[in-house]
């Protein structure tokens, strides 16, 4: 009870701050703010992504958004496993092939989250893109969950200017505006080919780069 | 700060004029509403949301004028910060540059604004424009990335000009000392956002009454040679009917109207050239309907350094 109401508190701080510093917009094309499970695919430059994306949605949307993210990030220390696991509620994945066994497959873990009726934020590039590419090739963890549940709307979600912020190696963020542009929803096509639809969704998330601002 | 007739005055005089417009506006709207033109409902629309950032104005001001001089100075810090935060979110940067940014909203921001709260006039005038300019290229320089390095540098030179250095001028208005009118600076305040954002909303609204002539054909559509002379005719009534509440004789206060209202159409269009370089419709989305504080304070920012000189040079003594 104590520990919920925390968690409230440091959720409302942690949306607060996002907002304070970076004045964030969501810009909604293609697709509505209504409440209906998702899963929201996102380019990932920062580890303020999750935090970002996390605030635009709406306090309706975000207490059943769960974000996707590496339990040896999240875990590391007490404080990032109490944004992590129980502020944000993060699914945590075990990004050790070798090392994690059978109940921690990362697809399994996703799907049993939106059976619980969360919808999902993931980064299908899979790491933090460093490079000047826009954007990296997506793992396949995409096309293993779109296969598992078709019928979910997978949102492409294009986050812009945070990399600005908060540039690799820096301390201080400065204040600059973001945006979050959630784009029309993709859906798996019966039998389609795990490369045509890896590189289809890619496009997806590609083509609202362009378009973000406005 | 002592409370003068005058402050009493203007405040329920603009409450009384916003009421009627928000009226006005409201009835409008239900008529329009049952027309079926489209068209007609935007404008409507338009001026409502500027209705409403006039009513955030007045309240803003209030406040900031009830904890007095510094809380004019805290409040147009404030304005300076989301306006260069829009800026600066537009400007050509990278990853070199961060420290640039740093020194922008957390030393040259606070500092510039420090300086005026201590009634530094002469330091104040100088700070950003020789030193922040000296300086800010030799912080980009020790980080070592030349791509495109002038055009950063000179474009973050320009953000702190416009949002910091200009939008400075008004709190400093506050410290002039005008035989006769002291403690009651802030009503030239008050006067020059007046006597700008009418000039605003004829500038919108005197172009769809009366037609459109293109001043040039490049620049936007929306600059016209009616709105232009709406603007200045609006600025010009306006700040002559206010001479009341200034240290201006009426025939002064005219032509104190014009050069504002005058520079503030500038800035309206020398904003919209950049916007349009820039590729974007509006600087930000704080102000609903609005775009961003630079949308709305453009005029002000132009037109606030002029005043301030022009009230020094022939209003201060000595």
């Amino acid at each position: 009870m104590l520990r919920n109401l925390f968690t409230a508190i440091a959720g409302h701080g942690l949306v607060l701050v996002v907002r304070m510093i970076t004045a964030p917009r969501a810009i909604w094309a293609g697709i509505e703010p209504i409440p209906r499970k998702r899963v929201y695919f996102a380019n990932h430059t920062s580890n303020a992504d999750f935090p970002l994306v996390w605030s635009v949605l709406p306090a309706f949307l975000r207490s059943h958004t769960r974000p996707v993210a590496a339990s040896d990030y999240w875990l590391k220390n007490r404080l990032r496993a109490f944004f992590g696991r129980d502020v944000l509620k993060a699914v945590l994945i075990n990004r050790d092939r070798e090392g994690r066994d059978a109940n921690e497959d990362p697809v399994a873990r996703m799907v049993a989250a939106l059976d619980e009726g969360s919808s999902l934020i993931i980064f299908p590039e899979g790491r933090r893109n460093l490079t000047d590419e826009p954007l990296l090739e997506f793992k396949t963890g995409l096309y293993h969950l779109a296969k598992a549940r078709p019928d979910i709307d997978l949102v492409p979600t294009w986050i812009d200017n945070l990399n600005s912020v908060l540039p690799k190696g820096e301390i201080v963020p400065v204040p600059l505006i973001c945006t979050v542009t959630f784009g029309a929803p993709i859906h798996i096509a019966p039998g389609e080919d795990r490369d045509i639809f890896l590189a289809r969704a890619h496009a997806a998330l590609a083509a609202l780069s362009k378009g973000a601002e406005g | 700060m002592i409370a003068h007739a005058e402050i009493a005055q203007l405040f329920t005089g603009l409450v009384l004029a916003l009421l009627a417009a928000t009226l006005v506006a409201s009835v409008l709207r239900r008529c329009g509403a049952r027309s079926p033109a489209g068209g007609e409902n935007i404008i409507i629309e338009t001026v409502f949301a500027r209705i409403s950032a006039w009513w955030a104005m007045v309240v803003l001001l209030s406040l900031a004028a009830a904890f007095g001089r510094i809380g004019v100075v805290v409040l147009f810090a404030l304005i300076s910060f989301s306006a260069l935060r829009e800026f600066l979110t537009l400007t050509a940067k990278r990853r070199a540059d961060h420290w640039v940014l740093m020194f922008s909203f957390f030393v040259a921001l606070p500092l510039q604004y420090l300086l005026v709260a201590t009634g530094s006039i002469t330091l104040m005038t100088i700070f950003i424009p020789v030193y922040a300019f000296l300086f800010l290229p030799v912080l980009a320089a020790v980080r070592g990335d030349t791509a495109g390095y002038l055009t950063r540098i000179a474009e973050t030179q320009w953000g702190l000009m416009l949002c910091i250095f200009t939008a400075s001028h008004a709190p400093a208005l506050l410290w002039l000392d005008i035989p006769g009118f002291e403690g009651k600076q802030i009503l030239i305040i008050a006067w020059l956002v007046i006597v700008v954002q009418g000039g605003d909303m004829a500038h919108f609204i005197t172009p769809r009454l009366m037609g459109r002539t293109r001043i040039a054909p490049d620049v936007p559509h929306s600059r016209t040679w009616e709105g232009f002379l709406g603007a200045l005719g609006a600025g010009v009534v306006l700040g002559t009917a206010l001479a009341w509440i200034t240290p201006f004789a009426p025939w002064q206060a005219a032509i104190m109207a014009l050069a504002v209202s005058l520079l503030g159409y500038a800035g309206g269009m020398v904003m919209a050239a950049i916007k349009r370089d820039k590729g974007v419709a509006d600087w930000g989305h704080l102000i609903p309907g609005q775009g961003g504080f630079i949308d709305r304070l453009d005029s002000v920012f132009f037109s606030a350094p002029l005043l301030f000189h022009l009230v020094q040079f022939f209003w201060v003594p000595g």
